[in-house]
């Protein structure tokens, strides 16, 4: 694999170092992140947990290249990012399906644009499909299908371009819990195999413990870093482990408090 | 169906009017042709070849300044869209020029061109042009920031933005300002023939209300409507084999 980058294996691929966002003219607005210093290794997926508005979002938009900080800097194997790039692979929040292509096409959009020659790709389009289990609709459009088949087709789109970082922004949140599990199963399996360096976003802290090296639970808006654990479980993970729920239990316990400022 | 059977009611109107209120002396029939008439116009025409060379004329006016005006709009459009001082320069001079009426600008055209097609030609794509610019202008600004990002995260360059994601997303806007312009020039080809033109449909218009001829006005109006929507039927036709994804929904 093509995973490390200068720091070599195992070294940090995303170095978040001091970065502040504020939105509006001048960034005089309210800040929506604070002081956040992250550091994610090479072939290591780091959940980001934190009550809704954290800037968990703004975070992931930041490390894709979409906007810059405010203040602080960010770099991939490195190197300052300069705007969006292949390497940086992202799943949406909200989907962000080409509405004019088909399902095919979307998650053939990436490979196109590299120059992947025709057999190969129709071998990708297949292969993430099916890993989503949207084989039997790869020639409808997305206002064809619902939510969860639209996220699905945003996972498979991003995945097929095989960027060695993957921002995935509560990129299971729209799907029941069995099709949840599922695909859960299918990117912990995918993790083992290929190693990419992967954010996640949720808010399911089961899917966190389930499929996390490390999680970072930040506190309520403005968004810092509030906590970081590391999650010592075997690879293929049992959610129903003793070890399993303690972690669970902790973790809840910690955004609980966060959550619970947001409503006061 | 439906749409038969309104255009049968509108004809079936019309020979009422025309007919009974000749019939019964309540309309001067100096003053409302009747189907008949307009037919009868036509055919005369049609005969001696010179409503078909009409025609021709004011279809080739019609499609070179819709053509060249279609062109520009594109091409600043895009250059509008991807250049922001361009569009910073080009905007104000725009707001400027849009809102004087064109047609207060035709005297000029036969000033500045003549009185052969050119002046012709350069009034319809002046006309067309504004509505179309800024209808695509705007269709290409308006495209979601979140499908520009994803293409770009997908490795898509600057270009390739522009052609695989702002072209397409901004498609429905695109032919909806070709439609516009059409239906406009349609609309200021009459104008542009009333004055200095020796044949086309607004010619034969005009030259009907000179020899008092109100057959050969309605003949003219009727086929020039009959133009338009054979082309807008046309291009409906091509938006929807292009946007055929937005039906399926
Ligand atoms: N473009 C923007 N302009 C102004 N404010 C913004 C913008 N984007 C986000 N914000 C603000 O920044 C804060 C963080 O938003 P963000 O979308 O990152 O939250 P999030 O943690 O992803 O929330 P959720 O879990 O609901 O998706 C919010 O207070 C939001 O209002
Ligand atoms: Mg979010």
């Amino acid at each position: 694999m093509t995973m490390a980058g200068p720091g070599g294996a195992g070294g940090a691929r995303v170095q978040i170092e001091g970065v502040h966002k504020a939105f509006g003219l001048d960034g005089r607005s309210t800040p929506a992140l604070i002081d956040v210093s992250l550091e994610v290794q090479a072939a290591e997926l780091l959940c980001l947990l934190g009550p809704s508005g954290c800037g968990k979002s703004t975070l992931l938009n930041i490390v894709a290249g979409f906007i810059p900080p405010t203040r602080g800097r960010v770099r991939v194997d490195g190197a300052p990012i300069a705007g969006p790039g292949p390497e940086r692979g992202v799943v949406f929040q909200e989907y962000a399906l080409f509405p004019w292509l088909t399902v095919a096409q979307n998650v053939e959009f990436g490979p196109r644009l590299m120059g992947v020659p025709a057999a190969r790709r129709r071998e990708v389009v297949a292969r993430y499909l099916d890993m989503v289990g949207l084989s039997e609709h790869a020639t409808k459009f997305p206002v064809q299908l619902s939510g969860g088949m639209k996220q699905r087709v945003a996972i498979a789109r991003a995945l097929a371009n095989n960027p060695s970082i993957v921002l995935m922004d509560e990129p299971f949140g729209a799907l029941d819990a069995q099709t949840r599990e599922v695909m859960q199963e299918e990117l912990s399996r995918i993790q083992r195999v290929e190693h990419k360096t992967i954010v996640f976003v949720t808010h399911s802290i089961r899917e966190a413990v389930y499929l996390a090296d490390r999680i970072v639970v930040m506190t309520s808006s403005p968004g810092r870093v509030k906590d970081v654990f590391t999650i010592k479980l075997p690879e293929a993970r049992d959610r129903f482990a003793a070890e399993f729920t303690r972690y669970e239990s902790e973790i809840t316990r910690v955004v609980k408090e966060e959550v619970a400022k947001v409503r006061e | 169906m439906i749409r038969a059977a309104a255009l049968a009611g509108a004809l079936t109107a019309w020979a009422l009017v025309a007919y009974g209120g000749r019939a019964l002396g309540l309309v001067n029939p100096v003053l409302m042709p009747t189907p008949g008439e307009v037919v009868e116009v036509a055919g005369t025409l049609a005969r001696d070849g010179s409503l078909a060379q009409h025609l021709a004329v004011s279809s080739l006016r019609i499609a070179e300044g819709f053509g060249l005006a279609a062109a520009a709009a594109l091409g600043l459009g895009l250059l509008v869209a991807v250049y922001t001082p361009a569009r910073l320069m080009l905007e104000p001079v725009i707001e400027f020029v849009r809102p004087i009426p064109p047609l207060a600008f035709l005297p000029m055209f036969l000033v500045w061109f003549g009185l052969g097609e050119t002046s012709k030609v350069a009034f319809i794509a002046y006309t067309t042009f504004f509505p179309m610019f800024i209808g695509i202008a705007a269709g290409l600004g308006r495209v979601d920031v979140m499908l520009l990002r994803a293409a770009a995260s997908l490795g898509a360059s600057r270009r390739e933005l522009l052609r695989r994601v702002a072209l397409p997303a901004a498609l429905p806007s695109i032919v909806v300002a070709l439609r516009l312009g059409f239906g406009l020039a349609i609309f200021v080809i009459v104008g542009a023939e009333f004055m200095g033109a020796d044949a086309g449909l607004g010619n034969l218009i005009m030259e009907g209300r000179v020899f008092f001829n109100p057959a050969q006005i309605v003949m003219g109006a009727l086929l020039l409507g009959l133009l338009g929507s054979l082309v807008n039927g046309l291009l409906q036709a091509a938006e929807r084999r292009v946007l055929r994804w937005r039906a399926l929904g």
